[in-house]
């Protein structure tokens, strides 16, 4: 029973489908869409640890932090954005924002 | 190993039933507290797998910042908890059909489910590389501040604009509001803030 790189890139499959059918299903929620983004940049995370530790290359990891930066980035930025929209319209819906549709 | 294997297997199962938790989950305080659980079963997975940094990384970064500032923002905004879950099954048959089909195609191309291409990811594991010769930190540490440096400035810089464009979105100016300014009293000329009046003797001001 040895744990392989198949069973990590399998777990990292799984959460990244995971990411996509919660943006997909959830479309009234804007702040559920960016934690399913997480999810999915959580998965790329394990897919690039898991490559670097079984091929004794550490520079994936070094990668991954990188990752993890713009990941915070991302967060803080999307949620700014989130309350000011919040602010001015009194609502997150997707479904609302659509200002922009032309 | 056979410990290793079931590590493996509870800390994948619990991530990976969190993940499917903040999708579904009514709440969206439950979702972000099933996010936190997610990333620590992560954490746990970069554990075992010998990452430690990355490990530590995540927990801090992660559970300490990012899924703090979304229970923050979820408990901030004013949401209408009834209207959020409508149209959740509208979007289901369609959203599992591309759930499913891109699980699929995801496993049959780690030859997980086919089992035709058995080896193709083992290909990319080299053999007696998986134990470090130094501690993981140290590995990371010599890479990072000597090859990565420039792209460790990057992080850095991407970090503080992210910093200042939520400041600056964030911010509003409020007109009407009386606010004390310092300087401003300090440099109170004489001529306008004393008058000298001359008041005569038993007369009163």
């Amino acid at each position: 029973m040895v744990i392989g790189l198949e069973h990590y890139l399998t777990v990292a499959g799984v959460l990244f489908t995971l990411g996509i059918l919660g943006i997909f299903l959830n479309r009234k929620n804007v702040i559920v869409i960016l934690m399913c983004v997480e999810l999915m940049l959580l998965a790329v995370n394990i897919n690039l640890v898991a490559f670097s530790v079984y091929q004794g290359n550490v520079t994936g990891q070094v990668f991954a932090m990188l990752v993890l930066t713009v990941a915070a980035a991302e967060a803080a930025i999307g949620l700014a954005i989130l309350v000011v929209y919040f602010r001015n319209r009194g609502t997150v819906e997707v479904e609302d924002i659509n200002a922009m549709k032309g | 190993m056979l410990l290793q294997a079931i590590a493996f297997y509870v800390f994948a199962a619990v991530c990976v039933a969190s993940g499917a938790m903040v999708v579904v989950s009514r709440n969206p305080v439950y979702s972000v507290l099933f996010l936190i659980l997610a990333f620590f079963n992560a954490a746990a997975l970069f554990v075992l797998i010998g990452a430690e940094f990355i490990a530590m990384i995540l927990v801090i970064v992660y559970v300490g910042a990012v899924a703090v500032l979304f229970l923050f923002v979820v408990m901030m905004l004013d949401i209408n908890m009834t209207r959020l879950k409508e149209g959740f099954l509208d979007y289901l048959p369609i959203g599992a059909l591309i759930g499913a089909a891109l699980l699929a195609e995801i496993l049959f191309g780690l030859g997980v489910l086919g089992g035709t291409h058995q080896g193709t990811v083992s290909a990319f594991t080299k053999a007696g590389t998986q134990m470090m010769t130094v501690d993981n930190t140290r590995a990371i540490g010599r890479v990072l501040y000597t090859q990565y440096f420039y792209v460790f400035q990057v992080a850095g810089v991407v970090l503080l604009v992210a910093m200042i464009g939520a400041i600056v979105l964030t911010l509003r100016r409020r007109p009407g509001v009386r606010r004390q300014r310092i300087s401003d009293q300090l440099y109170r000329p004489k001529e306008e803030s004393i008058a000298l009046v001359k008041v005569p003797t038993r007369g009163g001001v």
